[in-house]
């Protein structure tokens, strides 16, 4: 049987391989070396050695971007998940109007990255209307709006993956706790949260790789503004390419450097999955 | 006792019904915020965003017209449109073939076209932007047709994903039948797997839906100057210096958000399950 479809490989493999070599994997190589080459478009490379990866750091721009990046991510992961859990704990719960709310919750979702970020602006600079600033005033605001947006984001899409997993849990073991007299916090402890632990770490990752890949709401709301203190790591690449003449090389190379944070993030978490299957 | 136990449980219930309710207004009240504005005249929306219009600030369909004036709304929608669905029919059907071929026929080179695949998926856009815009420049795919195959070629990893996650799951027994019966390969696979395959094909689809309908950088950096998709003629609001026209790009969020919420009603439990599905195999 293999042989008869190996006869038909070029129908069956060619259409997206050609697409994919085009739009990734030959844009990939040639971004992997053009870090090592100085050059404004991609033909006129001059190789330069380590010299982009050395002038990524001459100044604190990026830097700075990993940071607030990090701070960010960190904060909304927690936040997102938290908020996740009890709504998807509540929603469990058999009450009344809980279809009704599973939708809402899980509307903004859909909306994109850059009506999102406008949505936003217009709210947080209504709320900070009192105190006459703007979202751009202060890196605070923007931090927080971009905290908040997350949330209102994130928080219905991981809310249905905890529902699926706590409606996983088998009743057994739930009525077998309750019998063995377990409270509350016991029964949460020991029975939900190991149960859930396959949801948590699918949820866990996917709020920190969208944290780090975030650039359309960020451009949307604040831009990176003031004076580049809210720019995170996917839009100082981004400006650092298209901001200025000659820079196309250090943008390649912390391309480079984010593609390998993002793709660690991505194998910890492929490691964490196999030790729980193992473990289940 | 018991009773009152119930009534109690009763009670707390209904108070939880009561905060999620309000909840649920809170997660509503950005969209509707931006719906009240858009009837405003641009020189209220900063100064008072949260009052309702009254005669002196309302200007009934102005900001529409502007706005879609301004970005070519209907244009953006039009491409939009077409770029969504041939998009998510391309990565369809050649990810569903590649997904049945690389399961079906295992070799050093289908693995590691597989592994590829895979790879590519957490690689991020701006690693391969640049290098990407230019190929595709060279290629004169910077145009609505041209797209299609950049949209294809980055869907394909997702989509050869969960095709072939599926397919290792059919047993073999029905294809080896019908090729001993004499059916081609094509004919085995049009007629036989692919119409089991309509389940993930519609997790394929939405997924890739939601992302392509929302793209703001691809498309921005390859064909973004001559056709403008609505996240990217939304962001053109903002133009190069001065001041953003507030009251049309409350109008055109709205024409943003209109198509989306609705197709979200509509396909409401085909979006979930789809989404879930996605991110616990993705």
């Amino acid at each position: 049987m293999q042989k008869s479809i190996q006869k038909y490989a070029a129908l069956f493999v060619l259409p997206a391989l050609i697409c994919f070599v085009i739009a990734f994997l030959v844009p990939m190589i040639m971004g992997v070396v053009l870090s090592f080459f100085r050059f404004t478009t991609v033909l006129d490379g001059k190789f330069v050695g380590w010299e982009n990866y050395r002038r990524i750091f001459i100044n604190q721009e990026f830097t700075n971007a990993l940071w607030f990046n990090v701070r960010f991510t960190v904060v909304s992961m927690i936040t997102i998940n938290v908020g996740a859990f009890v709504l998807a704990s509540l929603l469990t719960m058999g009450l009344r109007g809980t279809n009704v709310f599973r939708t809402v919750f899980f509307m903004p979702n859909l909306i994109g990255g850059i009506v999102l970020g406008w949505i936003w602006n217009l709210i947080i600079n209504g709320f900070l209307l009192s105190r006459g600033v703007t979202v751009v005033s202060d890196p605070k605001y923007g931090f927080w709006g971009l905290v908040v947006l997350m949330n209102w984001q994130n928080i219905g899409y991981m809310m249905v993956i905890y529902i699926a997993g706590l409606q996983n849990i088998p009743s057994e073991l739930i009525e077998a706790a309750r019998i063995d007299g377990a409270g509350r916090a016991t029964m949460l402890k020991s029975v939900t949260l190991p149960s859930i632990a396959p949801s948590i770490t699918i949820c866990t990752f996917l709020t920190l790789t969208g944290g780090f890949r975030l650039f359309d709401q960020n451009l949307a709301l604040t831009a990176g503004d003031p004076g580049k203190q809210t720019e995170m790591l996917a839009l100082n690449i981004f400006n650092t390419f298209y901001g200025r003449s000659g820079f196309e090389g250090v943008g390649q190379a912390k391309a480079v450097l984010f593609t390998i944070l993002v793709a660690l993030i991505a194998l910890t978490q492929l490691a964490f999955s196999r030790k729980q299957e193992v473990e289940a | 006792m018991n009773t009152d136990h119930r009534r109690q449980q009763e009670l707390w219930q209904r108070i939880l019904v009561v905060v999620l309710a309000l909840l649920a207004i809170l997660f509503i009240a950005p969209i509707l915020i931006v719906l009240m504005n858009s009837f405003k005249s641009k020189f209220f929306i900063s100064s008072e965003p949260f009052k309702f219009p009254n005669p002196d600030t309302f200007t009934g369909r102005e900001n529409y017209i502007e706005g879609a004036r301004k970005i070519g709304f209907f244009k953006a929608f039009g491409y939009s449109l077409f770029i969504t669905v041939f998009s998510i029919i391309g990565i369809s059907l050649a990810t569903s073939m590649l997904g049945w071929y690389v399961t079906r026929v295992k070799n050093t080179f289908t693995t590691v076209v597989y592994y590829l695949l895979v790879f590519s998926m957490i690689v991020p856009f701006q690693m391969v932007m640049f290098t990407m815009s230019k190929t595709a420049n060279m290629l004169h795919l910077d145009n609505p047709i041209g797209i299609l195959v950049l949209y294809v070629g980055f869907g394909a990893g997702l989509g050869t994903f969960m095709f072939s996650g599926f397919i290792k799951t059919i047993p073999l027994s029905l294809e080896e039948a019908a090729m001993i019966d004499g059916a081609t390969a094509p004919q085995t696979f049009f007629r036989i797997v692919y119409p089991m395959l309509k389940s993930t094909a519609i997790t394929v689809a939405i997924l890739n839906a939601m992302w392509v309908w929302n793209d703001y950088l691809l498309p921005y950096l390859t064909i973004g100057i001559e056709y403008r998709t609505i996240p990217v003629a939304i962001q053109y609001l903002r133009g190069g210096y001065g001041a953003v026209d507030m009251g049309a790009m409350m109008a055109m969020l709205v024409l943003a958000m209109v198509p989306i919420i609705v197709f979200y009603l509509v396909m409401q439990q085909h979006i979930i399950k789809g989404v879930v599905a996605g991110a616990v195999k993705g």
